[in-house]
């Protein structure tokens, strides 16, 4: 049942390395093939795969029960369909990728923490129709066997070539998430192995104390079997406080490893943070070592640790002060067993527990980040990062048509610590995740607390008591406790993530009893104290088990030569990795503003889509090649442009490109739109018609809904053009009406041609039904204007005659428009109401180009020195200024009006390229206008 | 007009014949095409006054006094202290060999005086607990004194010590100051034009005498100024203007502006409550030595001191009354207007046809056909042949209320001020997109490169 996946080679394949392009050739991503590959229902392909869209799988491969998924991503079971996730986690936890190496070394008398680095894997089931990017990881569990669970992360997909093309960004991706569940799990790990310490101590005073009243009963009794057995279990109990402190000294030295995983970037505040417990803990139980006496202990804990004191739980005046002073309840260790239940009548911890609840919040947050954009076919993917690396290098003119570049997404390939608790800016007593409660740790946590042995507890925030509350109650709540009845009802809701339960529960069901047969005794005999039974079980070590197994020497032969491999694998990938982080230094931003360089586009890469690329080709040529490089190594996805492996989006849309992508993320804006308070009273029913408003970020769905309306208003109004020439070139545009709903409507789709319309669309006021001033005309180029026949509307229309000079009007209800005369070419490419495009979204992609267009001749008219300086001292400035004219009319071919577009986008380039430098002053923006007359343009 | 607008019928019928000119969108030689909106009263602004070549002080009903950059909009200062409304505000320049320093002082109906120092916003000296408020400042700068007028007359030296003081037995008070060669100094009050002359006594100290009361006036002055060394000039409610002699006080040219009886008045149908403006009273003198120009009611006037002939005049050149009046050249002023606007004017010699300038405010309505025929004739041609014309060059509209006073910074701009609580400072498009251009490149070499 349980077969060797198909293992996918992710390697690279020969053929990319060789070509050696043609720099001039047009990039391979821009052309468009000839004809469809022969083989081509595009969605033969996908079509048997059972589940609708990619998503992410967390499994486990539990030592009870055998591989089980725990969560997918989205958490929806609609997207899995008939999938069978119980098989897919069974496949792709079969293989022990990660090879780890647990128990005793040969060499050292102590169990021994396993290192191991996640491995990365491509698994395909191509009789499911499901690839799957697989990321092993490990945590560390003081109950596990080999205080390890192996867990996996797995980014399902039915496309293949998604998954290794995309191999780079999900590793990168992955890691990050397992690098923050691990950081947690390190953290939860310590605070677990803190409560056993305490636990075992107290064991040992209290067997100590037993030992001394034997003692004193009599030597007669001194060799009784009792006394025997009390003394072994003593011994037992010290060799434990051995191991338990020497695994501690292990996981404090794991930050000091160096990484072999080139991906594996943590958070370092999180790091040191996390070492300096360890290390305090480390320091407080070496204080403790030699003579386990308790009282010697309790005088340490109280000079020193003032927390500890009540953890020792034994001096009652003590506690008592203790709990008056810090009014929260404490941790009482609990006698140790010598012998402790066998695994099977145990609760396994749960991924929460096992990480801390932040961090796995984090992570969990993270993956659906992740899962988000990866959404949609290859070719989307595709597209919108060509487009997001084309408009980073436009950075000085994406503020006028691109939405916002959502900065998150930071640059593919540059590794950035993903951090569970923000450390980046340092909001750090808020974000506190729940610390482990350790004696002197908030000392370090606050700063502005006193310093005094007593005081932080004391004077602690009320924030920081009830964290420590949170983590107290972590600490008591112990799963060792709990038996085979919650494992039972963990297993049915476990069973809930298969949909089709008839079928799989039973194979389930099965497959997990066979799992328990081939792993421990039955779970009868569970009970029995039988030290030597576990022998075959060569990695079994949990720490309920005093006695640690020999005979493992063999088996670890297996596990490190599968380690050597995935070294191995690691090694060739960490080069990959260096030649594309190489490749990203080659592309430096700044190279990106000259957009009148050749081959701007040339540069537009997606570097993580080709790790293989340059292997093979000549090292010493990679500096000057890799950047006219990168787009042949796109090749693949032509062939995918072609046969359009579709998996997710419906066939039948086409070129409807999935709009939820970006919409979905960002999906915060208000229903309340356009209502700021004061300046408008809303009537209308229909206001969901407008996506603009105050406090919303404009979505590029709501962009794309709006290119609709424009395309309807272009082919609806003869006069379109003269309309969109009149946003473009800064003159504002009143729409006037009597219905909301047609208002905000025009106004939404009119708000594309805006040039720098703010992130939320601050230069657009969708509804306004008060009279205008001055200042509102220079803060909105675009006003949507309530007409009504009343004082108000007479004061307003007063305005609008007022300032008719600074302001077009397009009368919604009459359907005409006032506006300056506009006769120019450039815009009957947008503006064409006999236009063949017929699709908003096609439109909306037609606009941009153009406006793209646009931006990038401003950016070059704007930049130019000599079209705004002269050139030598003689020179007037009408010499320049005929130099300008001669640029926009003779070599952009723009006539008057045309030009006015263009001086108009300068001017906001300009404006906006100064701002940094003074945009600290309150000095008030330029509003700039021209005296022309206006014609009244009627259908 | 506006009912086209509204949806209803078109209203050519309702529209009357308007005396103003409507110079329409289409200016060229209107080169104020950018503007910005310096925001910082809260009541009315009714004074500017210009510290150095790019700054410039702003002050209200709200008591607050705001420097400003006018080149980039930066509010620099905000000098508080005042608790009413600022009745005088002027600059104080001590200048010694090397350094000259400009403070400001300003009066205020609270009954204080102020002396503040621009660069540092630092209130250096104030007097409080005056008689009765100030209603003028006018600064000696020779003698180093200050002299405040209102009902009283005070002299204040340089470190605002009261040098000596006077009561008037008028109940309006001093309302307009100007200095006369021979420590005379010449105070409006109320229909009478009095002299006085400052003695400087060997220890500093100051004395005031009056030595002359010119009473040729029959109604209130409005407007006192200096037109050169030898000549001030004063206006009256009544229309009167009068050219003294600055030495001996003669009367030497008296001029009564009266407009022929006035026509039908040029109500739009939508007027934003503007009174009907006083036809005749003086309300602003301005001069540059050779012309006067002074605000008559909504109209215009320009004189000319050598031959005392009226060169120019237009008697509707605002809506309602201009507010304040400047002469930028021989040939070119500018006024502002309760209106709420600024307009551009030009002295041209040879009066053109009677041709439209355009079709104006009615021509942007399809409607305004019939409108066309009846557009404005205002221009009269006059009985005199000298006579030139006053012709509307371009006009700017922004503020939503009176435009109280205006002061031009030349190509650097204009400044205006209102009683909706805003300045607008007015600049050339073309030269600041220059500017721009330049601080851009600049930027660039700094930073070498994006």
């Amino acid at each position: 049942m349980i077969g060797s996946p198909d293992v996918v080679a992710f390697t690279k394949e020969d053929e990319y390395g060789q070509t050696k392009p043609d720099p001039w050739a047009l990039p391979e991503e821009f052309s468009v093939p000839l004809h469809p590959l022969a083989d081509s229902n595009p969605w033969a392909k996908t079509s048997y795969a059972k589940f609708t869209k990619d998503f992410i799988l967390i499994s486990e491969f539990s030592e009870q029960v055998g591989p089980q998924p725990l969560l997918t991503i989205p958490d929806d079971p609609k997207v899995c369909g008939t999938f069978d996730l119980n098989y897919f986690s069974l496949r792709i936890m079969s293989v022990d990728y990660q090879a780890s190496f647990v128990g005793h070394p040969p060499g050292s008398g102590y169990p021994r923490l396993s290192f191991v680095e996640d491995s990365r894997v491509v698994l395909g089931d191509s009789k499911e129709g499901a690839f799957a990017y697989v990321h092993h990881l490990t945590l560390y569990d003081l109950e596990a066997r080999g205080f390890v669970r192996p867990f996996c992360m797995a980014y399902v997909a039915a496309d293949e070539k998604k998954i290794m093309l995309q191999f780079q960004e999900l590793s990168l991706r992955f890691s990050q998430a397992s690098e923050c569940l691990k950081a947690g799990n390190r953290r939860a790990f310590a605070k677990e192995l803190q409560r056993k310490l305490q636990d075992l101590e107290y064991t040992h005073s209290v067997l100590q104390r037993e030992e001394g009243l034997q003692r004193e009963a009599g030597p007669q009794c001194m060799y009784s079997a009792h006394a025997v057995e009390k003394a072994n279990e003593l011994a037992n109990v010290e060799k434990s406080i051995y191991e338990h402190r020497d695994l501690l000294k292990q996981i404090s030295s794991y930050h000091r490893r160096p990484r072999r995983d080139p991906h594996a970037v943590t958070c370092q505040k999180c790091m040191t943070e996390c070492l300096k417990e360890c290390e305090e803990l480390l320091d407080k139980y070496a204080k403790l070592a030699s003579p386990f006496s308790y009282s010697k202990k309790g005088a340490v804990g109280e000079g020193r640790l003032g927390q500890l004191d009540d953890v020792r739980g034994e001096e009652e005046v003590d506690e008592e002060e203790d709990e008056d002073v810090k009014r929260r309840p404490s941790y009482t260790p609990q006698l140790i067993k010598a012998k402790s239940a066998k695994c099977f009548d145990k609760r396994l911890k749960t991924l929460q527990e096992l990480c801390d609840e932040t961090f796995y919040e984090a992570t969990v947050g993270l993956l659906k980040d992740t899962e988000r954009s990866f959404r949609g076919d290859l070719c989307y993917l595709h597209t919108r990062r060509l487009d997001k690396a084309l408009r980073r290098k436009q950075r000085v003119v994406n503020f006028l048509f691109e939405e916002e570049l959502d900065d998150d997404e930071e640059e593919v390939g540059t590794l950035r610590p993903f951090c569970a608790v923000n450390h980046t800016i340092d909001n750090y007593v808020h974000l506190n995740p729940p610390h482990i409660v350790l004696g002197p740790e908030p000392l370090e946590l606050d700063p502005l607390e006193p310093l005094g042995p007593q005081g932080p507890a004391s004077e602690a925030s009320v924030v920081q008591e009830s964290e420590l509350r949170l983590g107290e109650s972590h600490l008591e709540s112990s799963p060792s406790d709990q038996t085979l009845e919650t494992q039972e009802s963990s297993e049915e809701t476990k069973g809930s993530f298969s949909s089709d339960k008839s079928g799989t529960d039973q194979a389930e069901k099965h497959e997990s009893l066979a799992s328990m047969k081939s792993e421990g005794p039955d779970p009868d005999s569970d009970l029995t104290p039988d030290p030597d039974h576990n022998t075959d079980l060569e990695r079994q070590s949990s720490s309920e088990e005093m006695e640690t197994t020999a005979g493992e020497d063999e088996g670890d032969q297996t596990p490190v030569s599968l380690l050597e491999m995935v070294s191995e694998l690691e090694v060739s990938r960490e080069d990959e990795g260096e030649t594309v982080n190489e490749s990203d230094l080659l592309v430096p931003i700044d190279t990106a503003c000259c957009i009148a360089q050749e081959g701007f586009l040339y540069e537009a890469t997606a570097p993580d889509a080709v790790p293989y690329l340059r292997q093979g080709s000549h090292p010493q040529n990679s500096q000057t090649h890799v950047v006219n490089q990168e787009p042949q190594a796109l090749l693949p996805l032509q062939d995918d442009y072609t046969v359009g492996s579709s998996c997710s989006e419906s066939p039948a849309a086409g070129l409807e490109l999935p709009v939820g992508l970006l919409g979905e993320i960002v999906s915060r804006t208000s229903v309340e739109d356009g209502s700021d308070c004061t300046m408008s009273a809303s009537t209308g029913s229909d206001r969901a018609a407008s996506p603009l408003g105050y406090g919303g970020v404009v979505t590029l769905r709501q962009r794309k809904k709006a290119g609709q309306g424009a395309l309807r208003f272009v082919r609806q109004y003869p006069f379109a053009m003269q309309a969109l020439w009149c946003l473009l070139s800064g003159r504002t545009l009143v729409v006037l009406g009597v219905d909301e709903g047609r208002v905000r409507r025009l106004v939404a789709a009119l708000a594309l041609f805006v040039p720098d319309p703010g992130k939320c669309g601050e230069r657009v006021q969708a509804w306004l039904s008060c009279p205008f001033t001055l200042t509102d005309l220079q803060r909105w180029k675009l006003i949507g204007l309530q007409r009504v026949a009343s004082p108000v509307g007479s004061s307003m229309l007063y305005s609008l005659s007022r300032y008719s000079r600074y302001i077009s009007i397009l009368d919604a209800d009459l359907k005409t428009l006032r506006c300056p005369p506009y006769r120019g070419h450039l815009l009957a490419n947008v503006a064409d109401h006999r236009t063949y495009i017929r699709r908003g979204s096609t439109y909306f992609l037609h606009l941009q180009s153009t406006l793209c267009d646009l931006a990038a001749k401003a950016f070059l008219f704007t930049f130019t020195h000599h079209l705004h300086l002269p050139v030598t001292s003689t020179e007037g400035s009408e010499v320049v200024e005929g130099r300008r004219r001669c640029f926009l009319q003779e070599q952009l071919g723009l006539d008057e009006e045309d030009s006015q577009i263009l001086l108009y986008l300068s001017q906001l380039i300009t404006q906006r390229f100064l701002q940094p430098a003074n945009s600290s002053t309150a000095a008030a923006p330029c509003f700039s206008f021209s005296y022309t007359t206006s014609v009244l343009y009627k259908i | 007009m506006l009912r086209w607008i509204l949806g209803g019928r078109e209203a050519q019928g309702s529209v009357e014949k308007s005396p103003v000119l409507c110079i329409g969108e289409e200016q060229p030689k209107n080169c104020f095409t950018e503007l910005q909106v310096l925001k910082g009263h809260f009541d009315i602004v009714r004074f500017l006054v210009q510290i150095d070549d790019f700054r410039c002080a702003s002050a209200g009903d709200d008591g607050l006094v705001l420097v400003w950059n006018i080149e980039t909009g930066e509010r620099l200062q905000e000098l508080r202290g005042h608790s009413q409304q600022i009745t005088a505000i002027t600059t104080f320049t001590c200048s010694n060999e090397v350094t000259s320093h400009t403070s400001l002082i300003t009066a205020s109906s609270d009954r204080s005086l102020s002396l503040w120092d621009p660069d540092t916003g630092n209130r250096v000296q104030t007097i409080s607990d005056l008689q009765s408020s100030v209603k003028c400042l006018l600064v000696l700068e020779r003698l180093g004194v200050c002299v405040s007028g209102g009902e009283e007359l005070c002299v204040w030296n340089k470190d605002f010590q009261l040098q000596c003081h006077r009561q008037n037995h008028s109940d309006t008070g001093i309302t307009a100051l100007i200095e006369l060669p021979k420590n005379c100094i010449a105070a409006a009050m109320d229909k009478e034009i009095v002299i006085f002359r400052l003695t400087v006594s060997t220890d500093s100290s100051v004395s005031v005498a009056e030595i002359r009361c010119l009473s040729d006036h029959h109604d209130q002055i409005r407007a006192l100024i200096n037109v050169n060394d030898r000549l001030f000039a004063s206006g009256s409610d009544a229309g009167e203007l009068i050219l003294w002699d600055s030495i001996d006080w003669n009367n030497l040219s008296y001029e009564h502006i009266l407009w022929e009886e006035s026509q039908s008045s040029s109500q739009t149908e939508i007027r934003l409550g503007a009174p009907k403006p006083s036809e005749m009273s003086i309300q602003h003198l301005t001069t540059n030595g050779k012309l006067i120009l002074a605000a008559v009611g909504s109209g215009l006037y320009v004189y000319d001191v050598a031959t005392k002939t009226v060169v120019a005049y237009r008697k509707a050149a605002h809506d309602s009354n201009v507010l304040h009046t400047l002469l930028l050249s021989d040939c070119e002023l500018m006024s502002c207007s309760e209106d709420g606007s600024v307009r551009m004017w030009e002295i041209q010699d040879l009066p053109l046809p009677a041709e439209p300038a355009s079709a104006g405010f009615f021509g942007m309505w399809t409607f305004s056909r019939s409108n066309k025929q009846s557009a404005p004739q205002s221009k009269k041609v006059m009985e005199i042949p000298a006579m030139r014309t006053l012709e509307l060059t371009g006009d700017l509209i922004g503020h939503s209320g009176a435009v109280q006073m205006f002061i031009s910074f030349r190509e650097n701009g204009l400044v205006t001020c209102s009683t909706d609580h805003l300045l607008i400072l007015w600049k050339n498009g073309e030269r600041q997109s220059h500017l721009r251009s330049l601080a851009l490149f600049h930027k660039l070499e700094e930073n070498g490169g994006l």
